[in-house]
C-alpha cells in the first residue's frame, strides 16, 4: 500500500508469473530491513540491492527510494548491486519489476529504518519522537535544531535492533522531495570518463583470456579435432574437456590467432528451416493451445456478425545485440570462486556455476559490474559457467568475452512467431468478436484490452527464461526472452487488426478505439497522447501517414501516435515524430521514464523496420552488425513523452512498455499513408515496396466479409 | 614483428616493445589497462573501440602498434583535462545522454574529433557522422542534442 496506508512489511515472494527456469529455490525478501541498508559512522549509506544496472536506470531510481524514505541525501548514498555475498537474494533484473515488486520492498525497509533511527534518536535527545524532524540524515527537535543526532552517530556503523511496533509508513507522492525528481543519474560520471567498470574490463593478476572452440551450427557434431597446431605455441595454455575445447593466453589476441589454428570436422545436423519455413512449423508443431481468456461464445455469434476479418500475423527471430557481448571472469581461491559476470541474473547465476563445478552455491560469489545492455538477453550466463568451469581446470583467473561473432551464435533469440486473428463488428462499429490464436510469441500482450463479448484468446508456447523448455524442438536454437517477450508481435497483430476494422467501417482510428473501451484509465491516456499528438480524426488511409496503438504492459498503460513518410518507389520508411503516453503510476525519476521511452521506442524500430535473424536450420547466418541492422541515428524520430499523473498507484512497470506499440503504430501509419496493410514483422523497405506494388495491381482487395 | 614502439598516449610517451601487427584495441584495454575502450563488434561497424588518433577518429579494433607509431592517440581517459571534463562529457551529463553507457566512450570520442573538422555542424550533419556509431539502448536523441550543445559552448559566445 502506498500513501495513506499502513506498510505491512511482508516477504515478497514471486508468484508463478515470475517464476524462472531452473531455480529450485525461491528468491524471497528479507524482511530485516539491515539486509538492504547499513549507516556507517560517518553517515554514508550503503544501500545492498540484488538487482543490476544495464542502462535501464535503476542504480539511480533505487537510490532515490532510499533517499526519499529513509531521510537522506542522494548524495550520500552508496549502491551496491548484484554481488551475491552482500546482497539480499534476487531472481534478477527483467520483466519490468525493479520498481514495481522490488521498489516497495526497499522503500519499506528504508521507512522503517528511519522510524527505528527516531526512536534511538529520541532517547538519545530526551524528546517525544514525534517532536523529532528528519533531514539529510540528521534528527533534530522540531525548532530546536542544536539538539541533534545524526544517523552516523546512531547506527555506529552496526545493525539498527527493532524496537518499534507499529510498520512504517510509506511517503505519499505530495510528500516527495527525491522520488518523483530527476537528479543527475549516479552512474553518469563513470559512464562518460570511460571509469565505469563492464565484465571484460575487470582485471585479476595472472588472469588468463580464454577462447573457446564453437560449433559451426546449432546442433552439429564433433567427427574430429585436430590441436596439434596449438598444443606448443608458447604461452597457449590448451583445455580439452570433451564439452569444452578452449585456448587461452595471457593475450586475448594470441588466443583468438590459436583458436584458427584448431583443425575440426563437424557434422551439420540435418534440420533446413528457413525464415520462410518457420511459421508453417510453429504452427502445425504447436503444442496444446491454452485459453488466456473467454467470454461469450465466439463460434455462435461468428455467423451474425456484419463484417468479419481474418488475417494471420507473423514475425522473425530477434537477436538481443547488445553493445557489449557476454563476458565474465572467474578466480577460484581458497576453495572459494568470485566470478564478475555480465549477467541480469547474479544469484542464478551463482547457482548455475555451484552446480557446473560440482560445489555449494555458499562456495560461489557473483559480482555484477555495469552492464551493458541486457534486454532479457543475458540470463542464460554461459559465459560465466565457462568462465567458472576453466578457472577450476587451469587453477588460474580466466577471462571469457565473448566475439560479436560468438554473442550472434549463442544468443537466446525472441522466437519467431505466428498470430491468427478472426474478429467480427457490428455496424455500429462495436466489436462483436475476438477469436484468435498465439503461436510461439508467448502470453503477453496476448489479451487484448477492449471491451469485447464474446471472446478466445489461446496461446501455445512462448519463450523460456533459460535454455530450451519442452518446445525447443519447434525452435532449430535457442529461445529466451526479448524486451517485453512476446509483447511486440501481440500487439502489432492486435492493434493492426483493431486500426484493420476501424478502416473498414470508415472510423477515425482513435474514435473507434475509444468506442470499444470504456477503461477509464485507458481512454485518459489515448486521450493525452492524442493531444499531445494533435491527433486530427480521420478515417484511414488518410494518405497522412499518421497511426496509433495501444497496450497494457507491466502495469503501465501505454498510447503512441506516429507521423512517419514512405518512399513508395523504395518502400523506405522514415518516422517523422512520435508521441507516447504513459500512465505508469507515481513516476519515480521522470527524466529516466522518458530515457525509457526513448530507448524503448528507438529499439523498437529494429523489430518494426528490419531486424529479422536470417538462419538455415541451426546455422545463423547473422554474425555481426554489418548484416543484422540496429536502429542508426539517422532512423531516429523527435520522440515526446508524456506522462499521465497517476499518484494514487503505486509506481508501475518503465523498462518495457514503451516498445511493445511500436511496430503496431508504425503498421498503421503505413496503412494510413499508403493503403498498404503489413501483416508481417519486420516492415522492410522491400516488404513495403511490395505491399504497396500489390495494391495497385488488386484494386478490387478487400478485407471485409458480409455475413 | 617484435621491436619498441613509441607514441604518445593520452598527452605521455609511452614505448612498448610488443609485435607491430598487435591491434590497438587490445594493446590499449591489455598492456594499458586502459579499458573505457570497448569492445563491440571487432569489424569497425559499431565504434564502441573509436579513439583518436592525431585528432581523426579511427577504430581500433583495426588498426595495429605500427599504425600509430609516433602518433599522438587520444583515449576516453584522456578527453578530460587536469579533472576537468571535456563539454561533450559534461553536455553527455547534462543531457542524460547514455543509458548502459557501452557506446559511450566511442560516442565521445567520434563526437570530439568531428567537433574539431566541423565546431558549428547542423543537427543533419550530426546526425550523418554519427550515424557510423551504434547505440542499442536507444540514446540516439539525447546524443545529438548533447553534442549540439557541447558545440555551442565550444565554439564560445557569438
Amino acid at each position: 500500500m502506498v500513501g495513506g496506508g499502513i506498510v505491512v512489511f511482508v516477504s515478497l515472494g514471486p508468484t508463478a508469473l515470475f517464476a524462472q527456469e531452473g531455480a529450485n529455490r525461491l528468491f524471497v525478501y528479507p524482511k530485516d530491513y539491515n539486509a538492504y541498508l547499513v549507516i556507517g559512522k560517518n553517515g554514508r549509506v550503503a544501500v545492498f540491492s540484488g538487482k543490476i544496472e544495464m542502462g535501464q536506470g535503476v542504480l539511480t531510481s533505487q537510490a532515490q527510494m532510499v533517499a526519499e524514505e529513509l531521510g537522506v541525501s542522494l548524495a550520500s548514498i552508496d549502491m551496491v548491486l548484484g554481488d551475491t555475498d552482500k546482497c539480499p537474494a534476487d531472481m534478477g533484473t527483467f520483466g519490468s519489476l525493479t520498481t514495481r515488486m522490488f521498489g516497495p520492498v526497499l522503500r519499506a525497509a528504508a521507512a522503517q529504518a528511519r522510524v527505528e533511527l527516531v526512536a534511538l534518536a529520541a532517547q538519545k535527545l530526551r524528546a517525544a519522537p514525534d517532536s523529532l524532524l528528519v533531514e539529510h540524515g540528521t534528527v533534530f527537535v522540531a525548532g530546536q535544531p542544536r539538539r541533534r543526532v545524526s544517523y552516523g552517530e546512531l547506527s555506529r556503523g552496526a545493525k539498527i535492533v527493532r524496537t518499534v511496533q507499529s510498520d512504517a509508513i510509506l511517503r505519499s507522492a505530495s510528500e516527495f522531495q527525491v522520488m518523483g525528481a530527476s537528479p543527475r543519474r549516479l552512474d553518469g560520471l563513470e559512464k562518460v570518463t570511460g571509469a565505469a567498470k563492464y565484465a571484460a574490463d575487470i582485471r585479476v593478476p595472472g588472469m588468463l583470456y580464454a577462447r573457446l572452440l564453437r560449433p559451426p551450427t546449432h546442433g552439429a557434431t564433433l567427427l574430429q579435432l585436430d590441436t596439434s597446431g596449438v598444443e606448443h605455441l608458447p604461452g597457449i595454455t590448451l583445455i580439452n574437456h570433451g564439452d569444452l575445447v578452449a585456448v587461452l593466453h595471457t593475450d586475448p589476441e594470441a588466443a583468438e590467432d590459436a583458436l584458427g589454428r584448431i583443425k575440426t570436422l563437424w557434422q551439420g545436423s540435418a534440420t533446413k528451416v528457413d525464415p520462410e519455413s518457420i511459421h508453417e512449423r510453429l504452427v502445425s508443431q504447436a503444442a496444446t493451445l491454452k485459453t488466456l481468456a473467454k467470454r461469450g461464445n465466439v463460434a455462435a455469434v461468428r455467423s451474425n456478425v456484419k463484417h468479419v476479418f481474418e488475417a494471420t500475423y507473423k514475425k522473425g527471430y530477434l537477436a538481443h545485440a547488445a553493445l557489449e557481448p557476454h563476458a565474465a571472469i572467474a578466480q577460484i581461491r581458497e576453495g572459494r570462486a568470485t566470478v564478475w559476470a555480465s549477467t541480469q541474473t547474479p544469484f542464478p547465476t551463482r547457482d548455475k556455476i555451484a552446480k557446473a563445478l560440482g560445489w555449494d552455491p555458499m562456495q560461489v560469489r557473483v559480482i555484477t559490474p555495469f552492464v551493458g545492455g541486457g534486454f532479457g538477453g543475458k540470463s542464460a550466463d554461459g559465459q560465466a559457467i565457462e568462465a567458472a568451469r576453466l578457472a577450476q581446470i587451469t587453477g588460474k583467473p580466466v577471462q571469457v568475452a565473448w566475439s560479436r561473432s560468438e554473442e550472434f551464435f549463442n544468443d537466446t533469440f525472441d522466437p519467431a512467431s505466428v498470430v491468427k486473428i478472426v474478429s467480427g463488428i457490428e455496424t455500429s462499429g462495436r466489436i462483436a468478436l475476438w477469436d484468435s490464436v498465439v503461436y510461439s510469441a508467448g502470453e503477453r500482450g496476448a489479451v487484448a484490452c477492449y471491451d469485447i463479448p464474446n471472446v478466445l484468446f489461446r496461446s501455445s508456447g512462448g519463450a523460456s527464461y533459460g535454455p530450451p523448455g519442452p518446445q525447443a524442438s519447434l525452435h532449430p536454437f535457442a529461445t529466451g526472452p526479448w524486451r517485453a517477450p512476446g509483447a511486440n508481435m501481440n500487439v502489432f497483430a492486435i492493434e493492426s487488426q483493431i486500426d484493420m476494422m476501424a478502416s473498414a467501417v470508415d472510423e477515425d482510428p482513435l474514435a473507434f478505439r475509444l468506442r470499444n473501451l470504456n477503461d477509464p484509465r485507458m481512454r485518459r491516456v489515448l486521450q493525452a497522447a492524442a493531444d499531445a499528438f494533435g491527433w486530427q480524426p480521420a478515417a484511414a488511409p488518410s494518405k497522412r501517414g499518421v497511426g496509433m496503438a495501444c497496450n497494457i504492459d507491466a502495469g503501465t498503460y501505454v498510447a503512441t501516435m506516429a507521423e512517419i513518410k514512405v518512399d513508395a518507389a523504395s518502400g523506405r520508411v522514415q518516422v517523422i515524430r512520435m508521441v507516447c503516453a504513459q500512465d505508469m503510476g507515481i513516476v519515480v525519476n521522470p527524466e529516466g521514464a522518458r530515457m525509457q521511452i526513448e530507448g524503448g521506442i528507438t529499439m523498437g524500430l529494429g523489430y518494426t523496420l528490419a531486424e529479422e535473424l536470417r538462419f538455415l536450420g541451426g546455422d545463423i547466418l547473422d554474425r555481426n552488425f554489418g548484416t543484422y541492422e540496429i536502429p542508426r541515428f539517422s532512423w531516429v524520430p523527435r520522440i515526446d513523452a508524456v506522462f499521465v499523473k497517476n499518484d494514487d498507484l503505486a509506481p508501475q512497470g518503465g523498462g518495457e512498455p514503451p516498445i511493445t506499440t511500436t511496430g503496431a503504430v508504425i503498421a498503421n501509419a503505413i496503412f494510413d499513408a499508403t493503403g498498404a496493410r503489413l501483416y508481417r514483422l519486420p516492415m522492410t523497405a522491400d516488404r513495403v515496396r511490395l505491399a504497396i506494388a500489390a495494391l495497385s495491381a488488386d484494386c478490387s482487395k478487400s478485407f471485409s466479409t458480409p455475413a | 614483428m617484435k621491436r619498441p614502439i613509441s607514441f604518445d598516449l593520452n598527452g605521455r610517451r609511452v614505448t612498448l616493445d610488443a609485435d607491430d601487427g598487435r591491434t590497438v584495441l587490445w594493446v590499449l584495454r591489455t598492456d594499458f589497462a586502459l579499458t573505457g575502450t570497448k569492445y563491440g563488434c571487432g569489424e569497425g561497424v559499431c565504434g564502441a573501440c573509436t579513439v583518436t588518433v592525431d585528432g581523426k577518429a579511427v577504430r581500433s579494433c583495426l588498426i595495429h602498434l605500427k599504425d600509430i607509431e609516433r602518433r599522438r592517440v587520444l583515449t576516453i581517459e584522456g578527453l578530460a583535462h587536469n579533472g576537468e571534463l571535456h563539454p561533450l562529457q559534461q553536455a553527455f551529463l547534462e543531457h542524460g545522454a547514455f543509458q548502459c553507457g557501452y557506446c559511450t566512450s566511442g560516442m565521445l570520442l567520434s563526437a570530439a574529433a568531428f567537433l574539431r573538422e566541423i565546431p558549428n555542424p547542423s543537427r543533419e550533419a550530426i546526425v550523418s557522422h554519427m550515424e557510423r556509431n551504434l547505440c542499442r539502448c536507444g540514446a540516439h536523441q539525447r546524443i545529438v542534442a548533447a553534442i549540439e550543445s557541447a558545440a555551442r559552448r565550444m565554439s564560445g559566445p557569438s
